[in-house]
């Protein structure tokens, strides 16, 4: 614990928290938009908010300091930033309160539906409502262009 | 490969291409937070008087926010247990676990509620505190119904427990408005620092923070646990 820090060692470990938080952003948006599983894309919230997490503690990292909380005889007077501490603490409880409810409409879903396949699921609830599939999302308005096209040529001949 | 699935990937490289480029521009010193950060370190030994610094930011600097964080947490909870909904009482539970799983459930409950409260307790003088031990707590009761999924579970003491900790957090932030003239600010004086019994009211308030999240996730999982599978 004694041994001191060089700029290299610093950078090195900055750079390697960034680069992670940044992967694991990526990675969590990649799940969210490609997987068309319920599930996963959850996982993917999660990846998400972890990265984010490992971004605010990098903001909040110091060289050569400890963690910010005062013991005796306490010999290295240099102690991390501690409001990126508490920004995380917060956000994790927040975390786990956004994926049990997520969780908990997907079991509903679920029931109803039968399955977690979003393309399937979109097609369950358009036949169901009697609505229509556009790009894969169910959309409560009926589609006009064609027929739109159509009534202004007839008024127009 | 549909273009869907081209447009995605496409927009997660340029995403990653993006971010990328402000991984040249982001802090590589801690100059984001550091005048406050810096400011809040020096005093808050002699301000508030506890041993966490985070302790002092979450309950005494920025209790509000702590608060709030309570109140979303609370919003999720209510949520998630009105979208389950109610279980039937026919309904057919798990089989329970094997005798080696039960009895292990059954020693580790006590040791879990003890640590638990331990690690709320000392949330102002170690690392821990209310929401860490809450989550610990709520472990404790929630391992033997895991165990052993017939075992009922009393949503009635826990919304009881919750509503008590939630209101009994408020009134000692209403108690500071009045003494004080601020919402939250720190009684009772600052102690001697590193003390069990220091920083004020801050352990009263981690305490109702733990209790509260405790009860809260001890309910939740007990209603994601108690949903019937397909019938």
């Amino acid at each position: 614990m004694e041994s001191v820090m060089t700029v290299q060692e610093t950078a090195l470990v900055y750079l390697l928290s960034y680069c992670g938080a940044i992967g694991l952003i990526l990675l969590g948006i990649f799940a969210m938009t490609m997987y068309q599983h319920l599930i996963r894309i959850i996982l993917g919230l999660m990846l998400l908010e972890a990265g984010v997490n490992l971004f605010l503690i990098t903001v909040g990292f110091r060289a050569n300091a400890v963690a910010p909380i005062l013991v005796e005889a306490q010999t290295s007077a240099a102690m991390v930033d501690p409001i990126p501490q508490a920004l995380v603490l917060t956000a994790i409880v927040i975390g786990v309160g956004v994926q049990a409810l997520a969780l908990a409409l997907v079991i509903k879903t679920y029931k109803a539906y039968g399955t977690l396949d979003t393309k399937e699921l979109a097609q369950k609830i358009a036949e169901e409502s009697g609505t229509h599939v556009i790009d894969d999302i169910p959309v409560s308005l009926p589609v006009p262009v064609p027929s739109t096209r159509q009534m202004v040529e007839e008024k127009s001949a | 490969m549909n273009l869907r699935d081209i447009s995605g990937l496409i927009f997660i490289i340029g995403l990653g291409l993006l971010l990328g480029a402000v991984l040249k521009t982001l802090a590589y010193d801690n100059i984001l937070t550091g005048a406050v950060g810096t400011a809040i370190l020096n005093n808050a030994a002699t301000e508030v008087g506890t041993a966490n610094i985070v302790t002092s930011v979450l309950l005494a600097y920025r209790g509000l926010d702590t608060l709030g964080e309570l109140t979303v947490l609370f919003v999720a909870a209510t949520a998630a247990g009105l979208v389950l909904g109610q279980r039937r009482p026919e309904a057919v539970h798990d089989p329970d676990a094997g005798f080696i799983l039960r009895s292990a459930a059954d020693l580790l409950s006590p040791f879990l509620i003890l640590v638990g409260i331990y690690i709320i307790l000392h949330g102002h003088l170690t690392p821990g505190g209310g929401f860490q031990g809450g989550a610990i707590l709520a472990a404790a009761f929630f391992v033997p119904i895991l165990a052993s999924p017939a075992s009922p579970f009393n949503h009635k003491v826990s919304s009881l427990v919750e509503g008590l900790a939630g209101a009994a957090f408020i009134i000692i932030g209403l108690i500071a408005l009045f003494d004080k003239g601020y919402f939250l600010a720190p009684l009772l004086g600052t102690g001697e620092v590193g003390q069990l019994f220091s920083a004020g009211s801050l352990p009263l308030l981690y305490l109702a923070v733990g209790l509260k999240v405790g009860a809260e996730l001890a309910g939740l999982l007990a209603r994601l646990h108690e949903t019937e599978a397909s019938d």
